[in-house]
């Protein structure tokens, strides 16, 4: 494996991440919540100058229960569908009001983050990302995806994976559960030729918080697909939050890569994409998918099983043969 | 547009309209465009264009949207202006609930439309009656010159510190929308000294850190939503001064139930909105030459709904027939009906209130029409019966 994270060297001295806690302990996620993750650590890139847009969701609801709250910044949630929009309208509302000098502070620069679930960004609020981001307003759209909306119950989404089983794409005598790929999202934004597109891991921190510095920095609209696994919607261990994680990018399940000036580069480039069957020396000598019970009812389904390795694999090809930094990508 | 002396001039409304948006210095605007608003938001995005008005333009790819941003721009304390019509009326509907939850002053216009299907973008009140009950503040301007006036009057109105609830001025679509008509403008001193710059309580500040839209449990959601309605039954007092203030700086005055011939009226014309009650002066006439003691009274403010003047203008007639244009399935008839006759319920010598279903999706209605179904009503209110409604003009 070779890490191309050379150009984020200084990210890695964890002494130069930040102590200050933006979304604060004492909020209500479950136990090894791979999204709760996310927002401690996104919160930790960006700082104080930050307004949160949150769409209705498990980071939304373990946050806000009235009258505690998480976040240490400002904070708004309306709804499901529309957080894109309501980041638009803040950001548009800031840019006007300093413009006729009517903004309350004079902080240089303020950022307007607005957070959604993979049901909330890739299914339901599609439409209203794709405005937001046609429109080019200046603020970061980062969708955690735990690939099912866990809020309501762990039901199938447009990120859940082939062959998952989820309580409405539940496996049975007729099925293996989930029955379509993952929704590409990343190329879907960056379909928009938008400044800034990249993909991160919550078990890759300071490559995601450099890329959350990153994309709250550019001018324009930014957007992160961070993963971030569920134990409770995957079945899985709490302690195994972070290993899925980093095995999903060792897999090439989830690759982590950005798009930035035209250019895609790959962050963590993987010679020999380990086996999401056969990962033997990984932790409790599981392999990917046994690990989690959501693929459970795959264990001697070896066609499907091969179908989803080949698959991961030809993806993350494809994704290679695009990117500018390694041998054999585009130059 | 000179705005620096009063003029009369002649306007299409939604023009017109969108020139009082313009000297009411609007911070943020965000539309989606649809029949019949189209001609307001076109206009304010060329005032905008052309630098006449101050104010970020959004032009947003829907109205779930549109409502959104508004939210969004609001909180940020932008004075905030959106204008929708029908089926953009209805897919906003879920985050109506929560621009009056929030309590964000934002104003919005409705150009009242009928709603699919099937598909007509002709005149009626179906889309504002089905988002009766949103929490929002809801006044009916009925010709050009009260959609002019009413405009600053309702960011006044919404953004009082006693109020701060989202207000929505309906026009009906075409009939008033779509009409030249003479309009006595304002000038931008006169707007400025009537209306004072927004001052929102609480915004998204990094300085002062505040959650917006946390999760209510049981043990708040219904206070909160107490808090709500008792806050739109007061705005009323806010409404009558700002009406009152109004009237007394520029001589038109304006009042929550207004009155026509009513004096010694024994039955009672009762509309809402332009197109019926603008026609039914004429039929009150009509009624009053042949000797009839027929009034009329207008709806100028659906939300919050004014019992003590409806009651205060019906109690001791004999006779009281309202104009819905719109209808409420499989329900009590209209709308607007069915309200007057909650009011009235348990008044002693309550008149029996008929109510009449007319005008749907663009369908005209006439003076003669009104005249003959008063005439009917004040025959079946001595001898009966009168059905729970009836639709007029229906073709069998
Ligand atoms: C219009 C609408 N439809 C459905 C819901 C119910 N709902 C609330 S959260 C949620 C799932 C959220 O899933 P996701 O965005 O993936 O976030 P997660 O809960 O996994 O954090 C759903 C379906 C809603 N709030 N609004
Ligand atoms: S259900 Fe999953 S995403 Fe939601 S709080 Fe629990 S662990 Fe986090």
């Amino acid at each position: 494996m070779t890490a191309n994270l050379t150009n984020n060297f200084e990210v890695f001295a964890p002494r130069l991440v930040s102590q200050d806690e933006i979304f604060t302990s004492g909020h209500r996620a479950c136990q090894g919540c791979g999204p709760a993750t996310a927002l401690r650590q996104i919160g930790k890139a960006i700082g104080r100058e930050l307004i949160v847009c949150n769409a209705t969701g498990c980071m939304e609801i373990v946050a806000s229960p009235y009258p505690f709250s998480a976040w240490e910044v400002p904070w708004i949630h309306v709804a499901f569908e529309n957080t894109a929009a309501i980041a638009s309208g803040v950001a548009a509302g800031i840019e006007v009001l300093r413009r006729k000098g009517k903004f309350y502070t004079n902080h240089e620069k303020i950022t307007v983050l607005g957070i959604g679930g993979d049901g909330g960004t890739m299914d339901i609020g599609l439409q209203a990302l794709s405005g937001a981001l046609e429109r080019g307003h200046d603020f970061l759209y980062i969708c955690y995806d735990n690939e099912a909306y866990m809020n309501t119950g762990i039901q199938r989404s447009s990120g859940t994976p082939f062959g998952a089983s989820t309580t409405t794409s539940p496996s049975g005598k007729a099925s293996f559960g989930q029955k379509t790929n993952k929704k590409n999202f990343a190329e879907i934004c960056i379909a928009h030729d938008i400044p800034y597109v990249a993909t991160a891991s919550v078990s890759h921190p300071s490559d995601l918080m450099a890329k959350v510095k990153k994309g709250a920095e550019v001018k324009g609209p930014a957007v992160l697909h961070v993963f971030a696994p569920c134990p409770t919607g995957w079945r899985c261990g709490s302690e195994l939050t972070i290993r899925l994680a980093r095995m999903a990018v060792e897999t090439g399940i989830f690759p982590l890569y950005e798009y930035e000036n035209h250019e895609y580069r790959l962050n963590v480039d993987i010679d020999e994409l380990r086996d999401i069957r056969e990962y033997a020396d990984c932790f409790e000598k599981r392999p990917y998918m046994e690990s989690q019970g959501r693929f459970r009812h795959l264990k001697n389904e070896d066609e499907i099983l091969a179908t989803i390795q080949s698959e991961v694999r030809e993806r993350y090809m494809r994704l290679r043969a695009k990117c500018a930094n390694v041998s054999g990508g585009r130059r | 547009m000179h705005d620096d002396v009063r003029r009369r001039i002649g306007i299409e409304v939604s023009l017109g309209h969108a020139e009082a948006v313009k000297l009411c210095n609007v911070d943020a605007i965000a539309a989606y465009p649809i029949t019949p608003q189209t001609h307001i938001v076109e206009h304010l995005s060329e005032l905008c264009a052309d630098g006449e008005i101050d104010a970020a333009y959004v032009p947003v790819e829907s109205e779930h949207s549109a409502m959104s941003a508004c939210i969004g721009m609001s909180a940020t304390g932008c004075r905030t202006f959106t204008a929708t019509s029908s089926q953009g009326l209805a897919l906003m509907h879920e985050v109506l609930f929560i621009a009056s939850g929030m309590r964000f002053p934002i104003v919005m216009t409705v150009v009242n439309r009928a709603l699919s299907a099937p598909l007509n973008i002709w005149g009626d009140q179906s889309d504002i009656m089905a988002n009766r009950d949103i929490g929002w503040i809801q006044l009916f301007g009925n010709n050009g010159q009260e959609c002019y006036d009413l405009t600053p009057m309702c960011f006044k109105i919404a953004e009082d510190h006693r109020v701060l609830l989202p207000t929505i001025l309906n026009i009906d679509g075409f009939t008033v929308s779509h009409v030249v008509e003479p309009i006595e403008t304002l000038t931008r001193e006169d707007v400025d000294g009537f209306l004072p710059p927004y001052e929102p309580v609480l915004r998204l500040d990094v300085d002062k850190p505040a959650m917006f839209g946390a999760v209510g449990h049981p043990d708040v959601y219904t206070e909160v939503k107490k808090v709500l309605d008792d806050t739109l039954i007061a705005s009323r007092t806010v409404i009558d001064e700002v009406f009152e203030e109004f009237g007394q700086r520029f001589g038109r005055t304006y009042k929550a139930v207004e009155e026509y011939r009513t004096e010694d009226a024994d039955t009672i014309v009762f509309t809402i909105g332009g197109t019926i009650g603008e026609i039914a002066h004429v039929s009150v006439d009509a009624l009053r030459a042949e000797g009839h003691k027929v009034g009329q009274v207008l709806l100028r403010v659906w939300r919050p709904f004014p019992y003590d003047d409806i009651r205060r203008v019906l109690d001791g007639r004999k006779c009281v027939v309202v104009y819905d244009r719109a209808l409420s399935f499989g329900g009590p008839g209209g709308p607007v009906a069915s309200e007057i006759r909650a009011a009235m319920y348990g008044r002693p010598g309550a008149p029996p209130i008929h109510s009449i279903v007319a005008a749907l999706g663009g369908r005209d209605i006439r003076w003669r029409h009104i005249v003959d179904q008063v005439k009917q009503a004040q025959i079946r209110a001595l001898e009966g019966p009168f059905p729970p409604y009836e639709m007029v003009g229906v073709r069998q």
